[in-house]
């Protein structure tokens, strides 16, 4: 036992060492880096984002005079604003429904064994793995508007569409806002798809052989066995994906910046063209705030569900 | 007969879905080796290289996929999202691993909380604190040793430096999913012999914990690989970009797109990290399951 006898002769390493055995020392310990980290790098620009709204600061600077809430009624009064607001919304919730939905269908069967299982599951996962900036490029190339090959598909092909004005993807207003919701449906799609799989996974299969002794089988099976299991988990999967989506910045950015005519205008692209490209740091600050009511009302949703599944 | 049926209908849900999930992929394969003529001719059947051949190769090219590699800074943009994705899953390990096991083993009930606490950070997005951050990270040049003007402003030391803050909270989550998974004997038997905590942990746990830890690694990295709006908002010039922001930004000139070299730049990181989550996937559903939500 060298270290204890080094520990010996000096008193202090080994009162130390003594209480690091000691978990009520030990764990805070362990913890306080992250903590501590975490305070500096998303307190501190958290409580800033928080000060900055209430100023009138500008770009280059760090600080302003105090205006109250001005920025934030300003923000509201401006017709841009609650049309990225609401943007935001359909947006948000427009993706999310068709994830659920798919992600529900997909994990149900992407968890049986197959052959070829690994390879599809490849294929599955790709818009999730993809960086996100990147496989949005991706599909500005999909939606082009002279050599999109979905329209080529819908109108040489298929002659569903006309090839000499074929749909605008990304410049009509209407269907840019689907376009962006189809696309950030199909990058969290997947990750829906794993988190489902692991909520499949976790249901004992005891569940399956009460079931099957008391002849629940197929459709009736899946509306009163396994949806019911799978809710808790649909939930952390749909909590995810609002926040995800809600504060996506880079789909919308990339594929339309937000146009044409603001429609696809979301409250993040909204603030940058206001915090950044304008240059009103206070008023982007309180237009990105905006969302920060989503976010909290989401997390303590997920808060009281995680409470919940510890005491049951 | 049933179970060719369940078969049947498996590969018929999953196959669909397969298909257009990865439709954009295909198109960008087929697009990157497609020459100009072929490739904005809207009489041609894009799906495959025109002229249609049994040797298809032979109306297909490689020259746009080495352009990107000889005449762009992609190289560099990849050796630039290396090095910050290494550092920060570093200083991520640093600080996660103590901390997912102190949450997993050490703490009582208010580590639990503390846990979901540290993970609710991890949805506090970066499109919330991008503004205040773009000007924090120039008054760092406050500071001794940071000596330019526009303190960390275009330095990969910015993203070094704020990474971390979703890396850390998203690691020791899963770590701690990790850590909960194993047995508690292990640790017990080496306090037993004399072992002290610390060493416990060092000798015995992080070992058996090593297909877990490798697992925060690669999604740790993923995170880093895939982060846009501070890349974008922190680096203004085109050398110390990372892959994210380096494409879209630098491999666009205006209006004018090189659609071929696009997607070569688009797919080959793509298919990578695609490799490693199908890899790592079932302990990522582990670890990020055995946290709480069980």
């Amino acid at each position: 036992m060298e270290a204890e006898a080094a520990a010996r002769w000096k008193p202090g390493t080994r009162r130390w060492r003594r209480a690091l055995e000691d978990r009520r020392v030990l764990a805070p310990v362990l913890i306080a880096p992250a903590v501590i980290f975490i305070a500096l790098v998303v307190g501190v620009p958290f409580g800033w984002a928080i000060y900055l709204s209430l100023t009138d600061a500008i770009g280059g600077s760090l600080s302003g005079s105090w205006v109250g809430f001005d920025n934030f009624t300003s923000a509201w009064s401006d017709e841009n604003f609650r049309k990225a607001l609401r943007n935001t919304l359909i947006f948000t919730f427009g993706s999310q429904a068709i994830v659920l939905v798919g992600a529900a269908i997909l994990a149900h069967y992407l968890i049986r064994d197959f052959r070829g299982r690994w390879f599809l599951r490849f294929l599955i996962i790709l818009p999730w793995a993809a960086p996100v900036a990147l496989a949005t490029l991706g599909w500005l190339w999909v939606f082009d508007s002279l050599f999109s090959v979905i329209n080529w598909t819908l109108g040489h092909a298929f002659g569903v569409v006309d090839s000499n004005d074929p749909p605008q993807w990304l410049g009509r207003p209407n269907l840019a806002l689907l376009s962006v919701i189809i696309v950030h449906a199909w990058r969290i799609l997947p990750f829906a798809v794993v988190i489902f799989i692991a909520g499949l996974a976790s249901i004992p299969s005891e569940v399956d052989d009460a079931a099957k002794i008391d002849g629940a089988t197929g459709i009736k099976k899946l509306l009163y066995v396994t949806l019911p299991l799978q809710l808790p988990i649909a939930l952390v999967a749909l909590l995810f994906g609002i926040v995800f989506t809600a504060a996506d910045f880079t789909v919308v950015y990339l594929l339309t910046q937000g146009g044409p005519f603001n429609s696809t205008q979301m409250l993040t692209t909204w603030s940058f063209a206001i915090g950044i490209n304008s240059g009103s740091l206070g008023e982007g600050a309180a237009i990105s705030l905006y969302l920060f009511p989503l976010l909290a009302a989401v997390s303590i949703t997920m808060l009281i569900f995680a409470r919940k599944a510890q005491v049951s | 007969m049933r179970a060719v049926r369940r078969k049947l209908s498996t590969y018929l849900v999953v196959g669909p879905f397969a298909i257009v999930l990865a439709f954009p992929f295909y198109w960008m394969l087929v697009t990157m080796f497609k020459e100009d003529l072929d490739l904005y001719n809207v009489e041609n059947v894009p799906y495959v290289y025109n002229p249609l051949q049994w040797r298809f190769w032979e109306s297909a090219t490689t020259k746009h996929v080495e352009y990107v590699f000889t005449d762009t800074q992609y190289t560099d943009w990849i050796v630039n999202t290396l090095k910050v994705g290494a550092v920060v899953v570093a200083i991520t390990l640093v600080v996660a691993l103590p901390a997912g096991y102190a949450l997993a083993r050490l703490s009582g009930s208010w580590g639990q909380s503390a846990g979901i606490a540290i993970f609710l950070v991890y949805l506090v997005p970066p499109t919330l604190l991008f503004l205040p951050m773009s000007r924090l990270i120039v008054e760092l040049k406050r500071l001794p040793g940071i000596d330019d003007e526009e303190g960390l402003k275009d330095s990969l030391w910015s993203l070094i430096l704020v990474y971390p803050s979703f890396t850390i909270p998203f690691s020791t989550w899963l770590l701690m999913g990790f850590f909960k998974t194993i047995p508690q004997e292990l640790e017990d038997a080496a306090l037993v012999d004399g072992c002290s905590r610390i060493k416990a942990l060092v000798r015995i746990v992080f070992p058996i914990s090593l297909p877990g830890i490798l697992t925060v690694v690669i999604f740790a990295f993923a995170l880093c690989v895939n982060e846009f709006i501070y890349a974008f908002t922190f680096i203004s010039s085109s050398e110390n970009r990372t892959i994210s922001t380096g494409v879209p930004n630098e491999l666009i000139r205006g209006d004018v797109f090189f659609w071929q070299s696009l997607m070569a730049a688009t797919l080959i990181p793509s298919i990578v990290l695609a490799l490693l989550y199908n890899a790592f996937l079932d302990r990522f559903i582990k670890g990020f399951t055995g946290g709480a939500f069980r």
